[in-house]
């Protein structure tokens, strides 16, 4: 019984040891600053495209603001919060992805729904031309 | 006979495999955390969804066009931006149990999100002397909430700094310390990932709506 617990929390020391990599995998000056520059041009791109309307097409500009958003989301979680599917025994990525399938559950099915609600509702006045 | 009663009743009968083992102090702490962002991000994830429904009923008030001023959003985003670099010196330095830096580049980050919470307040003031108050049209509402909450948020955060500065000074960087500088380095990341979402969805989509 005791040697058994003994074994047990030699088993947990290790355990222990074996989390220290994550502390270790905290990143370097480089991949902060690798992060920090992709960051300064994926937020300077999408800015400069809406302030000086470079592209006329609004839809297309939309769509590239967008995309370059989900870049870097992708670039912050990467760089500075360090993700990666080996922390935690992949616990730390099957949250985000749950979080993400929740989060899209919610976006998509709300913006769906309330824009057929809009579509199908009784044809309404302009509030704007109501004295 | 007697002898085999007597052990049954000496050695106590087990019936559970005990596979709970003792975990170093703080051991899951980094996990719980996370887990809390992420409920945190679900949150935001309703208000974003709130501010995409009704982002478009301006109830013949004003619209983002006559409101946002993308030049402060851009310097907004700069000072957001640069208070997440300087948190990852501060953990660089951290790492390196050089407390004088550490709590040098925590200042300077506490000063960036001061400037961020600042600057949105200034924005804010602004609207509201316009009249773009919350209560003006369902646009309005949804996009205080959202940007206020993230704003509340970044304000906590700025609190927590100052706490953690108090106790490095106080007692170093051992490691409980250490500990909480790392949940607090993944709340303001974080928070700067919220926030791409914001001035993605709310001020440049607006701009453009």
């Amino acid at each position: 019984m005791t040697t058994d617990s003994h074994a047990l929390h030699s088993a947990a020391g290790d355990h222990g040891g074996h989390d220290a990599h994550d502390a270790a995998s905290h990143g370097s000056l480089q991949s902060y600053l690798i992060g920090f520059g992709l960051s300064v041009v994926l937020t300077a791109v999408p800015f400069w495209l809406v302030m000086t309307g470079t592209i006329t097409d609004k839809q297309v500009t939309a769509l590239i603001v967008l995309a370059l958003a989900a870049v870097q989301i992708v670039v912050h979680m990467v760089y500075f919060l360090h993700m990666n599917t080996r922390s935690e025994n992949g616990w730390t990525m099957m949250a985000l992805i749950f979080t993400v399938i929740m989060v899209v559950i919610a976006l998509t099915g709300s913006l769906w729904v309330m824009h057929h609600l809009n579509v199908n509702m009784m044809p309404m006045h302009d509030m704007s031309q109501v004295p | 006979m007697t002898v085999a009663v007597a052990t049954s009743l000496t050695t106590e009968p087990v019936f559970h495999l005990i596979d709970e083992h003792a975990h170093p102090d703080g051991a899951s702490t980094m996990l719980g955390f996370w887990l809390y962002l992420m409920s945190d991000c679900l949150i935001f994830a309703i208000l974003f969804a709130t501010y995409g429904v009704l982002g478009g009923n301006y109830a013949a008030g004003p619209a983002p066009k006559d409101l946002f001023d993308l030049k402060l959003v851009a310097l907004n985003t700069t000072m957001l931006l640069m208070s997440s670099i300087t948190y990852g010196f501060a953990m660089l330095t951290m790492e390196k149990s050089q407390v004088r830096a550490t709590q040098a580049w925590l200042a300077i980050t506490g000063l960036f999100g001061l400037a961020f919470i600042g600057i949105e307040l200034t924005e804010f003031a602004h609207m509201i002397h316009e009249g773009a108050t919350p209560q003006r049209s369902a646009f309005l509402s949804s996009f205080f909430t959202l940007v206020g909450t993230h704003g509340l948020h970044v304000s906590f955060g700025l609190v927590w700094l100052v706490t953690l500065m108090v106790q490095v000074a106080r007692y170093g960087l051992i490691e409980a310390n250490r500990r909480r500088l790392m949940c607090l380095s993944m709340f303001w990341h974080f928070l700067d990932v919220v926030w791409i979402g914001v001035f993605t969805f709310v001020y440049l989509l607006g701009m453009l709506r």
